[in-house]
């Protein structure tokens, strides 16, 4: 277990209390970035598409929120949009996207360079083809560190390889030298962490960093983000579809579904006792929770494609438990120490992982 | 740098061997072509036994590979024989002709890199744009467009219509830098659109390519401006394959050269290699052919080692 012991930062969940509504969303002063009704809609020949649909959580600072949902729930999307990497033509993105005080789905192009690289990094999936083939890694990192800050050459070049040390790879001078093709894909996503945290962002967003390694490399860098994050005080935005990593690194996390947020909590909470069907699904799926050789847990049907998304609750149609009231749309309520976009999240009684 | 070396060692190795078979293929190609040059060297009212003297003389009655080694074994001592016509020694001839040649050619080349390269640049971050659509369909005409025709129409319009030019012939650079200029302009304008067209293209689609790729999205959330992705990122993952075609290119404007010089009537090598290959000047136009190929040959050995030097990927992948 990759468990934040004594971190001490497991503050009382201050958004748990009050009446939360998807449009006013409590802010606390402790947020680093505060994500308001976020939505994002892509433009095909057939039409405008809704992708993300009033997205809204927070990330406290120094906190570790994972974001969970199976490939096209719009994981990837919400990342992008507060990178601000979104295409710019045939794209629309409404919303607040505050961090450290400032809006940046205000903010122009130049006004995000300085944000991006520099207040926050990101580690994409696929360490393979996230580094330019044709510049040393050294050279790559020192680029970011020149683009912040007024440095000599030599100096960000020292900078690059003491960020290559402090991901803990052997020889950082000479893996400096070293042009990304030479590297394995470990050490990859190892530089493309240097390459993150290099300018000591407050949030770093890990898209599915671990999901192209293998599993004991998965396990180094998990631990490796967990550790930093926590040595630095970088706020960690974890994306990804396994529950399980989520599990072991998480304090808090978030469950998206068909470009919604279902479900908003403290994870052990959530293991415990999850209260959207969806969640509770995706704990079911998990392997290891069931006697071995049984067949493996999965939820029934497809995410619904964004042109034929149910009027109701987007998750209706794949429920055991939908009842008459699920047809009407689902606004995220307030239960207990968490959000849930379910109608009849009180009175289900869903099974948790059962940790 | 150790692949470098071997990559280097290997093209030397590879020269060699071209070099030989291009030279002997010109060589028996010119074997094929019908008439006899002695029958045209001894003139209308030869005896059979002043042919048969000629053919000696000039060593016709041996063997082809014979003939061959010969001539190889003096080129390899500088002496590259005499013209069958002018009896000038057929270095001087070449040395007098290629500086003209050169000069078109390398006119052509700088035109059509410093229009091409822009305009494929401009047409892939504009990609799906009306100076996209632009681009692509003036490329498709260019490339489509004859040399020679271009040359014709220029040469009616910039010099005899308008004076702008000369029509004919060539002057040193050396000597007369602006009269060299104002010479090969044009011959170099009609040279030079097709190499335009070629190079927009290749540089919109390889470079669309580029921008599309996973590390351009890492690039960006770095905070780099577009500027440093597409100048720096962008031109130098694009520059290995933007080289090697540049490279080609060099062939091309040699082979086009042949016919532009014919109608601008520039002394180049040109049009020194058609009008012998008419005569069956054989040392002539074996001479010109050595060094054509001893120049591109050359040239894809700088491009390789400056490609090498430019993207890692090409001695990995050697």
């Amino acid at each position: 277990m990759l468990s934040r012991a004594g971190t001490g930062k497991t503050t009382p969940m201050s958004v748990a209390a009050g009446k939360v509504s998807d449009s006013e969303k409590q802010v606390s002063t402790s947020a680093l970035l505060d994500v308001r009704d976020l939505s994002v809609s892509f433009r095909d020949d057939a039409g405008w598409v809704q992708m993300l649909n009033n997205v809204a959580f927070t990330v406290k600072r120094g906190e570790t929120l994972g974001i969970v949902g199976e490939s096209g729930c719009g994981k990837s999307l919400t990342a992008l949009s507060v990178m601000g990497l979104l295409p710019k033509r045939g794209c629309r993105r409404t919303g607040a996207i505050v961090f450290d005080g400032r809006d940046l789905a205000a903010l122009g192009e130049s006004g995000m360079r300085q944000i991006r690289g520099r207040q926050i990094g990101m580690v994409f999936q696929e360490p393979m083809s996230a580094l330019d083939p044709v510049f040393t890694v050294g050279d790559q990192i020192a680029e970011t560190v020149r683009t912040h800050f007024p440095v000599s050459q030599r100096e960000a070049k020292e900078r690059a390889v003491e960020a290559l040390a402090s991901v803990r790879i052997a020889g950082p001078a000479n893996c400096a030298t070293q042009y990304p093709m030479s590297l394995s894909g470990g050490m990859r996503q190892r530089v493309m962490i240097a390459m993150a945290l290099v300018c000591e962002p407050k949030l770093l967003i890990a898209d599915e960093p671990t999901t192209a390694l293998d599993v004991t490399i998965q396990a180094q860098i998990m631990e490796l983000l967990l550790e930093l994050g926590q040595r630095t005080g970088t706020a960690l935005l974890f994306i990804t579809h396994n529950l399980g990593l989520i599990a072991e690194s998480c304090e808090r996390m978030i469950a998206m579904y068909a470009g919604e947020v279902v479900e908003d909590g403290p994870v052990e909470s959530i293991l415990q006792r999850p209260l959207h069907p969806y969640t509770a699904g995706l704990l079911e799926s998990l392997p290891g929770r069931r006697a071995p050789k049984s067949r493996l847990s999965s939820i029934p049907g497809r995410v619904p494609s964004a042109r034929e998304m149910p009027v109701g609750c987007r998750f209706g149609p794949r429920c055991n438990y939908a009842a008459a009231a699920c047809q009407e749309p689902q606004r995220l309520r307030a239960v207990d120490d968490r959000h849930v976009r379910c109608v009849r999240a009180s009175d289900l009684a869903l099974a948790g992982a059962g940790v | 740098m150790n692949k470098l070396w071997r990559l280097l060692g290997r093209r030397l190795l590879q020269f060699l061997p071209i070099l030989v078979f291009a030279t002997f293929v010109v060589f028996g190609l010119l074997q094929l072509v019908p008439g006899d040059p002695a029958l045209s060297l001894a003139g209308d009212y030869a005896s059979t036994q002043r042919i048969a003297e000629i053919r000696h003389e000039y060593g016709f009655d041996q063997p082809l590979v014979v003939q061959y080694g010969i001539w190889l074994w003096h080129a390899m001592h500088g002496n590259l024989g005499l013209s069958l016509f002018s009896s000038e020694p057929v270095t001087q001839l070449i040395e007098d002709r290629l500086p003209n040649t050169i000069m078109v050619a390398v006119y052509a080349l700088v035109v059509a890199s410093a229009i091409g390269i822009p305009l494929g640049v401009l047409a892939a971050t504009r990609s799906g744009s009306k100076i996209d659509s632009f681009v692509t369909s003036t490329a498709s005409m260019g490339v489509a467009l004859p040399s020679f025709w271009l040359a014709m129409i220029l040469a009616l319009q910039f010099s005899l219509y308008r004076h702008w030019f000369p029509t004919t012939g060539a002057a040193d650079f050396f000597t007369d830098p602006a009269g060299a200029i104002s010479h090969a302009t044009l011959p170099a304008i009609a040279l030079a659109v097709g190499v335009v067209a070629t190079l927009a293209r290749q540089v919109r689609s390889d470079l669309l390519e580029v921008l599309n790729q996973q590390y351009m999205r890492t690039l960006r959330a770095k905070g780099l401006s577009n500027g440093a992705i597409l100048w720096k990122h962008g031109l130098r993952n694009v520059s290995a394959t933007l080289l090697t075609l540049t490279g080609l290119q060099v062939n091309r404007l040699f082979s086009g050269a042949v016919v532009i010089e014919a109608v601008f009537a520039i002394p180049g090598v040109g049009s020194l290699v058609s009008y012998s290959a008419i005569n069956k000047d054989f040392p002539v136009v074996q001479g010109v052919v050595l060094v054509l190929v001893l120049i591109v040959i050359s040239v894809n050995l700088f491009v390789d080692i400056i490609t090498a030097l430019l993207d890692p990927r090409v001695t990995a992948s050697t």
